[in-house]
């Protein structure tokens, strides 16, 4: 109410808040206008700095350059790592969140269970004995190294357990009263009740996996059969190698693009999806942080 | 035995719940409780065929690293650069989401806290890439101040600028992230405080100092207080993916000296014992961080 009545002084306020807040939102935004403009501009243009926001001696030859290399199998491998990333780990999630969401009483594991996993997340054996234990395991090269190590993020399963906390306890008593056993409850009666939630931590798994690219450096000893972050790192550095090694078929191409426009193409490639996702996901992400607040 | 007997009884009739978090409990075993088993090799001396049945040296490859200078150095380096990330990771967000909550149009509120949020999705090496493109010597930020006739700033490959720029460039990607949880703790403010204080003759600004601040204090001190549990954390994928050589003496952190020494090297042994002192003292930090939030925020963990 009079909380908004407005003198010249606030108007003025408002104005140059405003202003500013347009400026921060730019510095968040522009640089990956300036990678798209880079990528499908001509290599003397952005040599001789003429790329600003927009493509000069606009080009595809980038974004060819990158579809006939190792990207697209980098990508495939990538986006199956997710799925099966995200399928673990909400599998996990679930099998957990939902029995330490009982009380003591109800079941009697669930303080020793709970620190358990607690313990996890305060102290890890760090990155060289886990690597000597997946190499042990004869997982080294394999998607599941990928995945096994972070089955179980603790953060997403608290914040789904104090959800499941929240949901009436009537819905259970009555599905227990229709004969209904607990893997029934979890499957017919709760799941359907946890979408949000879910959608919450599959979304901070996505991100994650997708992500990562330390794992695919330290786990994948073949370098065809890095997923997309880890091929991308491996560019930071050697782009102008791979274009100096690149075929007889490439030279043309090559004489359109160099090292910054071939590696902006490809970094744009790998936003686009985050970027395109992320709106989207914007509310479940906030409303995970309300549900995460909300402490049983 | 009577004890016994009844959880026994508990058991045949919660079994089910046993038998969901089995699966999970054995692979987090085999995948967080065995490399807990394997920082033994920190007091061994490494051999592949061996194992985690190497033979044990003590303390010696913990001597060892203290008299590395460049051990000691990369704890100063790391500290130096978490503390400073930690501090502007509070005051960008603070300030941004009070300047946010001053907006009414609530499309363009939206908007903006769309437009901020971006950075914080993207990995470090997209944005390493991206920030390699515009802050090189003929990237587009140097490009600009040439033009303003301000020279290049080397900001990767000069010493003392490089921590500044991953500062910097931290609080970038992740001031949205902080911005977006103080706009929720905004909201969450009784109007009818600030229509007492409207009553009171108070304006916008006596309303901020006296009213927002204080009922936004206990989020900002819960914030910085978790945040202490990584003060050993100055940021590896973001430092990793940037530095060179030429920057060690001020860009090197503990977990870039573990990598190099570690995976790089090959260096099993001494690796591990750089990672177990410094999850010793993390473990330390986050346990005394979440008693503090306890203490004086009340909040639980679980």
């Amino acid at each position: 109410m009079n909380r908004y009545c407005r003198t010249r002084a606030q108007k003025l306020f408002s104005v140059f808040n405003t202003i500013f807040l347009i400026l921060i939102s730019l510095t968040c935004i522009l640089p990956f206008v300036h990678l798209l403009a880079v990528s499908f501009s001509g290599a003397t243009a952005v040599a001789a700095g003429e790329v600003l926001f927009l493509p000069v001696d606009f080009t595809l030859s980038s974004y060819i350059f990158a579809l006939s290399g190792r990207f697209p199998k980098a990508l495939l491998i990538s986006l199956g790592r997710v799925l099966l990333g995200v399928a673990v780990n909400l599998t996990a999630c679930v099998l957990t969140a939902y029995p330490l969401s009982r009380s003591i009483s109800q079941f009697r594991g669930r303080n020793i269970i709970a620190g358990y996993f607690i313990v996890t997340m305060i102290i890890n054996g760090g990155l060289i004995p886990t690597y000597l234990v997946v190499a042990k395991l004869g997982l080294l090269n394999s998607v599941w190294a990928l995945v096994l190590p972070t089955l179980l993020p603790v953060n997403s399963m608290l914040i789904l357990m104090n959800f499941i906390r929240q949901l009436p306890d009537e819905l259970e008593e009555a599905a227990m009263i229709d004969g209904a056993g607990p893997f029934r409850i979890l499957w017919s009666v709760l799941l359907p009740l946890l979408k949000p939630a879910l959608a919450t931590i599959a979304l901070f798994s996505i991100i994650f996996h997708w992500n990562d690219w330390l794992g695919g450096m330290i786990y994948i000893k073949d370098i065809r059969s890095y997923p997309l972050q880890t091929y991308l790192q491996t560019l930071l550095k050697s782009m102008d190698e791979i274009l100096r090694t690149a075929g007889n078929d490439y030279v043309k191409m090559i004489s359109m693009m160099n090292a910054r426009t071939g590696r902006a193409a490809q970094l744009f490639l790998d936003a686009l999806p985050v970027i395109l996702i992320y709106p989207f996901l914007q509310r479940y992400f906030a409303a995970g942080l309300v549900i995460g607040s909300v402490k049983g | 035995m009577k004890r016994k007997s009844s959880f026994w009884k508990d058991f045949k009739k919660q079994w089910y719940y046993y038998a969901m978090v089995t699966p999970v409990i054995i692979l987090v075993f085999i995948f967080s409780y065995l490399p807990l088993y394997g920082l033994v090799i920190a007091f061994q001396k490494y051999n592949p065929a061996l194992g985690f049945r190497s033979a044990w040296v003590g303390l010696d490859n913990f001597i060892f690293l203290f008299k590395q200078p460049n051990f000691v150095r990369t704890i100063w380096n790391t500290l130096y650069i978490a503390v400073l990330k930690i501090a502007g990771g509070i005051l960008v967000p603070v300030t941004v989401s009070l300047l946010l909550n001053e907006v009414r149009n609530a499309r363009m509120k939206h908007m903006f806290q769309t437009a901020v949020y971006l950075p914080y999705f993207l990995s470090w090496v997209l944005l390493a890439g991206v920030l390699m493109d515009i802050l090189g010597t003929d990237g587009i930020i140097n490009q600009t101040l040439k033009q303003l006739g301000l020279g290049s700033v080397n900001f990767l490959g000069n010493a003392k600028i490089f921590p500044w720029t991953m500062i910097v460039s931290d609080i970038w990607k992740n001031f949205g992230f902080g911005t977006v949880v103080y706009l929720a703790a905004l909201t969450g403010i009784d109007p009818g405080l600030y229509e007492a204080a409207v009553v009171d003759g108070a304006g916008r600004w006596k309303q901020t100092v006296y009213i927002t601040l204080p009922q936004l204090t206990p989020t900002i001190v819960l914030m910085s207080v978790l945040a202490l549990g990584g003060v050993l954390n100055a940021g590896f994928d973001q430092i990793y993916n940037l530095y060179s050589p030429i920057v060690f003496t001020t860009g090197d952190i503990i977990d870039t000296y573990v990598y190099r020494l570690g995976i790089t090297q090959a260096q099993y042994s001494i690796g591990t014992a750089v990672g177990l002192f410094k999850s010793a003292v993390s473990a330390v930090l986050i346990c005394s961080s979440y008693y503090l939030a306890d203490r004086f925020t009340g909040y639980r963990v679980f």
